[in-house]
């Protein structure tokens, strides 16, 4: 087996893995706290690529149209939770899928409406653009070690912000009790702004990282959206932990068996029948793997303790 | 979301069609106007229309199948567009291999071949991911449906010997004893006596000791169980059954459309058909009826006035879910109720 | 002296680390009334839910006409001839009243994998169902959708309910929560009509009815059985007055 092939695809795997853990954290979070199932999570995915690409094009530089784009995210979180979603914590999670599926058409259109049919691609400055090499003669895009070391800041980052902060204590009794906090004379209404506002930011910051490589398209979210569903439902619906490992988990065995599936196969088929069916196992890995820990666990990895 | 009663009351007859309440006129009214318009539109010379009744009584019946277990079996299933590929691919597959050679064991343009691969391959896959999703509760169930759906997808997607991304074209139709599927309306005649068929079966079931049982699983698990059900059990039947029924409907898509792609499984076309049951009425024999018309007509229309019609339509389903609880079906009842 | 209808030995179910039920050994005798009282947090209601299958005890056993049941699904000890009603009403309240107890007749009449006769017909089912509720006085309401009734009315709806299933013997979780004090005297007349002929546990606050309706009583206080008794010994016990009666006035 070539190793260098293996740690690069490691790499890669690591990096849809933060990805997938900037959509999945925001999902689980508002799911944990508001009990609000949103299927629209991948639109900010979208408007964040977008928002993104103006940005780096009018200021002509990625980095500080990333940073500017940040607060942009967060106005259509905040507005979106105003409009729509504060209208839908009282019902139930069918119809917060309904609305939210409409919420998508909205934000697709609202997209093509501004941005056109085309995607846009993004440039990255010169100094992120190249490779970089790293230990024993590997080489690795320096964009996507961005990507990893940004993403796994952030883990780090809402690790503290959950136990070890106000906000995050909040956070944390919000999801198992939600009259304490309100008993607490906390502003609910604030903090699931707040919190959907943050989730919003999360996953339009992924989709900032990722337009430089694929490009800002429209109903790109809508893709990713269903992997990141599979990562908290690995993980457990409302668990940041368990969004956290399942995504480095899902990110690594889909790169990886997308890669070396056929390899594996050869060694118990004929070559023909290995690359015939390990394009189709493959694209199917992560469903199997996730409907194999739910045979065992059906709450995922790491259920929250009161729900 | 349906706050039609179930109690199944029978209406006071004191005379022909007196006993009927307005949900009964609503299923005859929709019933008959599909039965006469795509004829008489046919031989006025508007083709096009037969063409959008096809699409519209195919999308009818997966919606039927999905109300049986989201309307009746509180299973809110995102998963459902799978089925209708499958169905599809059942008869996109062997005719394949009946034109272009290979998988003998399969090739094949008898449409009772067709049906039957359409049947039990939606029934086992229907079983097998039913047994899993059907372990768990209210969101995961939602989100694991949608999984499972995704992984049919991906999964064509992935067989480049049927087009993958790019879809496969079925050159030609099922073949059936005395119906030429060629012929529009012959074609039109077949999905509506099918629908009918759906109809009748869904309510018979509904109205059975089984569908007894699923209801009341939906309405309370816990207190089922109790009493001595295993709700597990019934609800996997449930689901085997509805998945069945939505793989028949991919079948007749499959004939109607001719040309297949993974895109007809997309979750968001699972979406829709879960609008269409919400829209018109879930737990209502014709409701799913009805919000598929209104969804496809509403479709036609506004997509004639603006390319971006998406937008009025989603802030249309937005605020269906905000106001208008119970569907069409809902309104009707509501109607009847005050002018009956 | 009659034989016992259900052994638990050695019950015990924790949630994170809190003892909702320690070590809880208990019997029924056939045809007796065994009444357990505590005061609000002793563990009642986590009690009965093992009982009933509906929660998986940590340890110990539970056995019901001389077969074990600790690891019996819910349904299938409804199906041995075991019946529960919930504290909170859980009725199917979008069904009628009739139907709600049609559907408990029909669990014990066979298997439901039939798809084509219309159940609301089977005149089978609806009988049965009809005696029932005839036992609780609800035969005049059995068209009504179990949302439209009153409270007290639910109550004796979730009794219909749990006899339609015929069964031997009966986990009651305060049958008279919420009830007005004639409708409590109803409830206690009618439970007075299955004495002897069910085994009952009851779990219930009303002391009065405790007293009226028991054989025997069991004291529960932090999950844990403190004394069992004759109501006699149950009212004069050193122990229970202490922890529970002698707090108060109930």
């Amino acid at each position: 087996m070539d190793w260098t092939l293996l740690l690069i695809q490691m790499l890669n795997g690591l990096q849809l893995g933060v990805l997938l853990f900037l959509l999945a954290s925001g999902l689980t979070l508002v799911f944990g706290i508001m009990d609000f199932v949103n299927l629209a999570h991948g639109s900010f995915y979208m408007v964040g690529a977008f928002v993104c690409a103006s940005l780096t094009f009018f200021t002509g530089n990625f980095l500080i149209g990333v940073i500017l784009a940040i607060p942009v995210v967060a106005l259509v979180g905040v507005i979106t939770e105003k409009i729509v979603v504060q209208q839908l914590y009282a019902r139930d999670h069918l119809d917060h899928v309904l609305a939210t599926f409409g919420l998508i058409l909205c934000f697709d259109t609202l997209v093509h409406m501004i941005w056109g049919a085309q995607g846009i691609a993004v440039p990255l400055p010169k100094w992120l653009d190249g490779q970089v090499e790293l230990f024993g003669g590997i080489v690795f895009p320096t964009f996507r070690l961005l990507i990893i070391g940004t993403g796994l800041t952030i883990a780090f980052g809402l690790y503290y912000l959950v136990n070890h902060t106000r906000l995050g204590m909040l956070i944390r009794a919000g999801a198992s009790n939600r009259t304490m906090v309100s008993a607490l004379g906390v502003d609910i209404q604030l903090l699931f702004s707040l919190v959907f506002a943050l989730g919003a930011v999360l996953a339009g910051l992924a989709g900032m990282l990722i337009s430089p490589i694929t490009e800002a398209s429209i109903g790109m979210g809508n893709e990713i959206i269903i992997t990141a569903f599979v990562v908290i439902i690995v993980g457990g619906i409302g668990s940041m932990k368990g969004a956290f490992i399942a995504a480095m988990i899902i990110g690594l065995i889909d790169t990886l068996g997308r890669s070396f599936l056929d390899d594996m196969f050869k060694v118990f088929m004929s070559a023909p029948a290995a690359e015939t069916s390990a394009p189709a196992v493959s694209a199917m890995l992560i469903y199997i793997l996730m409907a194999a820990i739910l045979a065992v666990r059906p709450q995922g990895l790491f259920p929250p303790k009161v729900r | 979301m349906s706050d039609t009663p179930l109690n199944g009351a029978t209406p006071r007859s004191s005379g022909l069609l007196s006993g009927w309440t307005a949900t009964t006129w609503a299923t005859a009214i929709c019933l008959v106007l599909l039965a006469v318009v795509p004829p008489v539109s046919f031989y006025a010379g508007q083709p096009f229309h037969v063409d959008l009744a096809t699409r519209l009584v195919c999308l009818s019946i997966a919606a039927v199948s999905l109300n049986l277990i989201l309307g009746y079996g509180g299973m809110v299933s995102f998963g459902h567009a799978a089925f209708i590929g499958i169905g599809a691919y059942s008869v996109g597959i062997p005719a394949y291999h009946a034109t272009y050679g290979e998988f003998d064991l399969i090739a094949s343009y008898n449409g009772w071949f067709h049906i039957a691969l359409a049947l039990v391959v939606s029934a086992i896959f229907a079983a097998i991911t039913g047994a899993i999703s059907l372990r768990t509760r209210g969101v995961y169930f939602i989100m694991i449906t949608m999984a499972f759906g995704q992984m049919v997808f991906f999964l064509f997607v992935s067989m480049e010997t049927y087009g993958g991304d790019d879809g496969l074209t079925i050159d030609v139709r099922s073949e059936l004893p005395l119906i030429d599927l060629d012929k529009p309306l012959q074609l039109y005649f077949l999905c509506y006596g099918s629908l009918l068929g759906a109809l009748f079966i869904v309510h018979r079931m509904v109205n059975s000791r089984f569908g007894m049982a699923i209801q009341g699983a939906k309405g309370n698990e816990l207190r089922m169980q109790s009493i001595g059900y295993n709700t597990y059990v019934y609800r996997l039947v449930a689901y085997i059954i509805s998945g069945a029924m939505c793989g028949y409907a991919g079948f007749l898509l499959g004939n109607f459309t001719t040309f297949i792609s993974p895109e007809m499984m997309d979750w968001t076309r699972s979406g829709e058909l879960m609008f269409m049951v919400i829209l018109g009425g879930a737990a209502t024999l014709v409701g799913p009826i009805l919000g598929a018309v209104a969804f496809i007509l509403l479709e036609e229309i506004l997509s004639g006035f603006t390319i971006y019609w998406h937008l009025p339509f989603g802030v249309l389903l937005i605020l269906c879910v905000l106001f208008a609880r119970g569907g069409l079906m809902g309104f009707v009842s509501q109607w009847g109720r005050r002018n009956g | 002296m009659a034989e016992t209808i259900l052994e638990v030995r050695d019950l015990s179910k924790s949630f994170g680390g809190v003892h909702a039920t320690a070590n809880v050994t208990l019997d029924v005798l056939h045809g007796e009334t065994h009444a357990v009282i505590g005061p609000n947090g002793a563990g009642k209601t986590t009690l009965i839910s093992q009982l009933s299958g509906d929660l998986k005890p940590d340890g110990g056993s539970i056995s019901f006409k001389g077969r074990d049941i600790t690891s019996l699904p819910a349904y299938q000890r409804s199906l041995t001839g075991m019946a529960r009603s919930f504290q909170i009403t859980s009725l199917l309240m979008g069904m009628s009243v009739l139907d709600n107890v049609s559907l408990a007749v029909q669990a014990h009449d066979g298997h439901s994998f039939r798809f084509w006769t219309p159940a609301r017909k089977d005149r089978k089912l609806r009988d049965k169902a009809m005696q029932s509720l005839q036992v609780v006085g609800l035969q005049d309401r059995a068209g009504e959708l179990a949302g439209a009734l009153s409270h007290g009315e639910r109550r004796q709806l979730e009794i219909a309910v749990a006899l339609a299933t015929e069964p031997q013997f009966m986990l009651l979780d305060e049958p008279m929560a919420g009830m007005g004090a004639e409708e409590s005297a109803r409830m206690v007349e009618m439970l007075s009509g299955l004495k002897g002929e069910k085994s009952i546990l009851l779990v219930e606050h009303d002391m009065d009815a405790v007293f009226a309706l028991a054989d025997r009583i069991s004291v529960l206080v932090y999950g844990q059985v403190i004394a069992t008794g004759l109501p006699e010994e149950i009212r004069t016990n050193e122990k229970v007055r202490d922890a529970y009666l002698g707090e108060g006035d109930e």
